[in-house]
C-alpha cells in the first residue's frame, strides 16, 4: 500500500482505499465489515426511511397531488416511462426490480457528495448486481424458449449439430455480468480516486473548485453510468424473453 | 545510489501503469464519433433528439468500457502491486 509513488507531498488526505472496521470469525473464516456495509448501510436507511414516508403520505392520497406526492408521482412515472419505453410488453413484470436497482445505484453514485465511499466502488457490490443480472436473464431465458432454440442460438452462425462456436458463445454469455459490474466499477472507482487526488494535491489553498469537479464525477457520471446498468440490463431481459415462434 | 529489486518492480509498474491508460483513446476516438454521428442525427431529425440522445449515451458508454479496463490495470498496478 505504497501510495508515496504518485505523491510525495501530501499523505494526511490521500484516502480512497476500503477500509476494515471490525472482523469477526465465520466457520473459520475472517469476515470483515469494512466502509462499504456501513454506506450500504446508511443509503438502506435513507431508501428505507423514504419509502415509510411515502407509504403513510399515499395512503392519503388525493386527487390534485400536491407537495411530496407531486415528487412521488413524478419519480414513479419517470421510471415507469423508462422501463416500458425500453422493455416494451414486458414492462410491468420488471418495473419493481429495475426501479429499485435504478433508485439504489443512483443513491450510491451520489452518496460521494456527502463525504461517504460510494458502495459501488467496491467490486463486491456492482459484482452482486451483476449476478442478479446474470441470474434473471438465464432464468427468463429457459422460461420463454424451448431448450432447441437456447441451443440453435449457442451455435448461432454454425447450424445446431456442428457446436464448434459453442464455447465461444458460452464465454460472451459469461462476459455480460463481468463486463456490466466492472464497467460501474470502474467508473465510479476512477471519480472516488480522482476526487482523493485533487484533495490530496491541494492542502488549504484552494478548497472551492473540486465541487465543480463533484458535480461531474458524481452527479454526471453516476447519473448515466445508473441509467447505463439499468438500461443494458432491461435490454438483456427483454432479449431473453423474445421467443421466436 | 542503489537499487534493488523490489524498487525496480515498483518502478516498472508506474511505467506499466502509464502504459495501460493509453487503451484510453480507443474510447475517446469511438466516444467522438458517436458524439458527432448523434449531432448530425439531430441536425436531420430534431424532433427524435430525447432518442437519439439516449441510444448515444448508452453508445457512448458501452464504448467506455475499454477504455475503463485500462484504467483498471492500471490502478490495479499502482495501489494493489501484484509483482512485488
Amino acid at each position: 500500500m505504497n501510495q508515496a509513488i504518485l505523491l510525495s507531498s501530501s499523505d494526511q488526505n490521500l484516502d480512497f482505499m476500503v477500509h476494515g472496521l471490525t472482523k469477526f470469525k465465520l466457520f473459520g473464516q475472517t469476515i470483515y465489515i469494512t466502509t462499504t456495509h456501513v454506506c450500504v448501510f446508511i443509503v438502506f436507511m435513507v431508501l428505507l426511511i423514504f419509502s415509510i414516508v411515502a407509504h403513510v403520505k399515499l395512503k392519503k392520497a388525493e386527487d390534485v397531488p400536491t407537495g411530496f406526492q407531486n415528487v412521488v408521482e413524478f419519480i414513479v412515472e419517470l421510471l415507469n416511462s423508462m422501463v416500458v419505453g425500453s422493455m416494451g410488453r414486458w414492462a410491468p413484470k420488471f418495473v419493481n426490480y429495475i426501479s429499485t436497482i435504478f433508485i439504489f445505484i443512483l443513491f450510491s453514485n451520489i452518496s460521494g457528495l456527502l463525504g461517504l465511499r460510494p458502495p459501488t466502488a467496491d467490486y463486491g457490490t456492482t459484482f452482486a448486481l451483476g449476478i442478479m443480472t446474470f441470474i434473471l436473464i438465464h432464468y427468463n431465458q429457459f422460461k420463454h424458449q424451448s431448450g432447441k432454440q437456447i441451443w440453435t442460438d449457442m451455435c448461432s452462425p454454425l447450424p445446431p449439430w456442428l457446436p464448434i462456436w459453442f464455447p465461444i458463445n458460452l464465454i460472451s454469455e459469461i462476459a455480460v455480468p463481468i463486463s456490466l459490474s466492472l464497467r460501474l466499477f470502474a467508473n465510479i472507482l476512477s471519480g472516488t480516486v480522482m476526487m482523493a487526488l485533487v484533495y490530496g494535491l491541494l492542502t488549504a489553498v484552494a478548497k472551492v473548485w473540486p465541487a465543480a469537479l463533484h458535480v461531474y464525477f458524481d452527479l454526471f457520471s453516476g447519473a448515466i453510468q445508473t441509467y447505463v446498468f439499468c438500461m443494458l440490463t432491461m435490454t438483456y431481459i427483454a432479449q431473453a424473453c423474445e421467443s421466436e415462434e | 545510489m542503489n537499487i534493488n529489486g523490489s524498487d525496480l518492480i515498483k518502478a516498472c509498474s508506474a511505467i506499466g501503469a502509464g502504459l495501460a491508460v493509453i487503451a484510453g483513446i480507443g474510447p475517446g476516438v469511438g466516444q467522438g464519433i458517436a458524439a458527432g454521428h448523434g449531432a448530425s442525427a439531430v441536425g436531420r431529425n430534431p424532433g427524435a433528439s430525447g432518442k437519439i440522445m439516449s441510444t448515444m449515451l448508452l453508445g457512448q458508454a458501452v464504448a467506455e468500457t475499454t477504455g475503463l479496463y485500462g484504467l483498471l490495470v492500471a490502478m490495479l498496478l499502482l495501489f494493489v502491486q501484484p509483482l512485488s
